[in-house]
């Protein structure tokens, strides 16, 4: 029923360290205010950029560990550092706040973002050896705003201040004066999201050595809702990414279901090209900055730095039969029915059972599972559980009920078919895709020949609906050209 | 256990009371399903929600409990519950779960 093949020929990841706006998110902002924190306490919880870099999980996410090998390192992952790894890896890399603020700078079009002079020199500097940013970026970053600027936009204008180190370096406008879409804390959100989005995606283009006026579409599965106050949320976030990574030729919109949204869009990507409309589609999904410090409680509770401090960002390059690359088998995709319930067995069942049953397939003859990888140090301070584990035991069990495993061979089915979880908390982006990478250079090794992804996305969260939503697909090896 | 839902449950108990409700409980695991018990019984451990120094000491059940199976048809639990019983110990939930009800 399906048409042509279609393949993912490339993977990209990102992460921006952002130990200075974790004051911004969401949960910390709201306890500060409330003067159950003291923001002092919690600067006292952030970690240097050397530390971030050196994280297990932070490693796994850029590719230079693999899920297997990551299995077997030593935890606590935070008090066990890799100090020989780099910031860059064969995905993308780890990028510090500085260049980030840059960064912001130089794809802001609207006048958003204000950094001090001395600041902005050096980070001119700095960015110059930066393989993805060119001196025409560069000149983007200007001489930068006197400081006696910056500290009365700050003071009178209600713009953000932006630190780093502690030091005051810049500022966050606002986009009016009164619409509460376009608050300076609502741009830094939208900012964040476009700016990863963008560094990912040209990580994407060079990794896949594809020159970038080839992509057709971009389809954004961002978590963040741009848009002024007559159409907030209105987006579109793909096409804005895909203007400064230079997809000249592309167009784009936004596919979004919470977490669920990038699976979603990655078949909606296929489809578009299976059925014949592009050939080059990317599907991005830039940082979620609203949830950075969500569980920072839990951390400083457990004397630990606050390990949500890192934005994410995933790109994914699929394009038609190039007959070597693992192909997304469209004959079965899993959807999750309105009419479907709730509880993790129907989503499964939607999810996992339905859609191999269509292949003729058992859960066995799946050899990985890539499920919601949150890395379980940050969430089990907070009593948030290990998820990726509870989804791994979930597939397990059945298996066992099916009669494909023994039920004495539970761990043993997901020490095989699962991994520990290794992704930042940061919804669309933690949601199966992390694995993505790994299974596509796994493949292409012959050391698998498959694997299924599968989301979940909390639809109940916007008080629309108490539906949950769940999607997945079955990434194949290629048997070669039809 | 997030900040609405302990607003929901304080507005319930205020409404029909305390002696008129029970809290079942649906957590994919033991340390999730303790943690709500505590913030229902004892109050919000970590004293940023509603029910922070707030004691309801309503009885908690998780659903997959023994208790709570007898009164489920035998085709729902296979429907909804029997693949999680295999996930999360029912025992291990009783035993985790039993000291708060001691307590309230």
């Amino acid at each position: 029923m399906t048409g042509p093949k279609v393949v993912i020929k490339q993977a990209a990841y990102i992460l921006a360290h952002v130990p200075d706006l974790v004051r911004y998110g969401s949960k910390p902002e709201r306890e500060i205010a409330a003067g159950r924190t003291e923001l002092a306490e919690l600067e006292k919880h952030l970690r240097s950029f050397d530390d971030a870099v050196a994280y297990p999980p932070n490693q796994v996410f850029i590719g230079n560990i693999s899920p297997d090998d990551y299995a077997d390192l030593q935890e606590p992952w935070h008090e066990n550092l890799l100090r020989d790894k780099a910031r860059y890896g064969p995905f993308g890399e780890i990028m510090p706040q500085d260049e980030l603020y840059g960064i912001m700078k130089i794809w802001d079009q609207f006048d958003l973002i204000d950094l001090s002079p001395s600041f902005t020199s050096a980070l001119n500097e700095q960015l110059a050896a930066h393989p993805l940013i060119t001196a025409k970026d560069r000149e983007r970053l200007g001489e930068g705003t006197p400081q006696e600027k910056i500290e009365k936009k700050v003071e009178k204008e209600k713009s953000l201040p932006l630190f780093h180190r502690g030091k005051l370096v810049g500022c966050i406008n606002r986009a009016h004066d009164n619409d509460a879409t376009l608050t300076a804390h609502v741009m830094l959100e939208n900012l964040l999201t476009k700016v990863t989005g963008i560094l990912v995606t040209r990580h994407l283009v060079r990794n896949a050595s594809i020159e970038p006026e080839k992509i057709d579409y971009l389809l954004s599965c961002s978590e963040e809702a741009v848009g002024d106050r007559y159409n907030r949320g209105g987006g579109n976030m793909a096409k804005a990414i895909g203007e400064e990574a230079h997809c000249v030729n592309a167009s784009g919109c936004d596919v979004k279901s919470f977490c669920a949204g990038t699976v979603l869009a990655i078949i909606h990507g296929a489809a578009l090209i299976s059925a014949g409309l592009f050939n080059e589609v990317i599907v991005v999904g830039g940082g979620s900055f609203s949830k950075i410090g969500m569980k920072f409680q839990g951390h400083m509770k457990h004397n630990m730095p606050i390990l949500e401090d890192v934005l994410g960002g995933i790109a994914i390059l699929l394009s038609t039969d190039d007959g070597a690359s693992p192909v997304v088998n469209l004959a079965s995709t899993g959807k999750h029915d309105i009419s479907a319930g709730a509880t993790a067995q129907a989503i499964y069942d939607a999810l996992v059972i339905d859609p191999l049953q269509k292949l003729e397939m058992k859960i066995t003859d799946v050899d990985k599972f890539a499920v919601e990888l949150h890395n379980p140090e940050v969430t089990l301070p907070m009593g948030s559980g290990n998820v990726p584990l509870t989804n791994y035991k979930t597939i397990a069990a059945m298996a066992a009920m099916r009669g494909e495993i023994g039920r004495e061979e539970l761990s043993e089915f997901i020490r095989l078919r699962g991994m520990p979880g290794f992704s930042p908390t940061q919804g669309h982006i933690a949601s199966a895709v992390p694995y993505l990478g790994h299974s596509l250079k796994l493949i292409a090794d012959g050391k698998i020949n498959n694997t299924l992804f599968a989301a979940k996305g909390s639809l109940f969260l916007g008080r629309m609906t108490h539906l949950a939503d769940g999607v997945s697909f079955l990434l194949e090896k290629n048997s070669g050209k039809d | 256990m997030d900040q609405e839902y302990q607003a929901t449950v304080k507005k319930l108990v205020e409404e029909h009371g305390a002696d008129n409700l029970m809290m079942i409980i649906g957590a994919p695991d033991v340390e999730g399903a303790e943690l709500v018990a505590e913030t229902v019984t004892e109050g919000d451990p970590s004293y940023a929600g509603p029910l922070a120094g707030v004691s309801l000491g309503l009885p908690v059940y998780h659903v997959l409990e023994p208790a709570i199976r007898a009164e489920i048809s035998e085709d729902l639990y296979k429907e909804h519950l029997e693949m999680m019983a295999m996930v999360i110990d029912p025992q291990e939930l009783e035993t985790a779960l039993s000291k708060y009800r001691k307590k309230s």
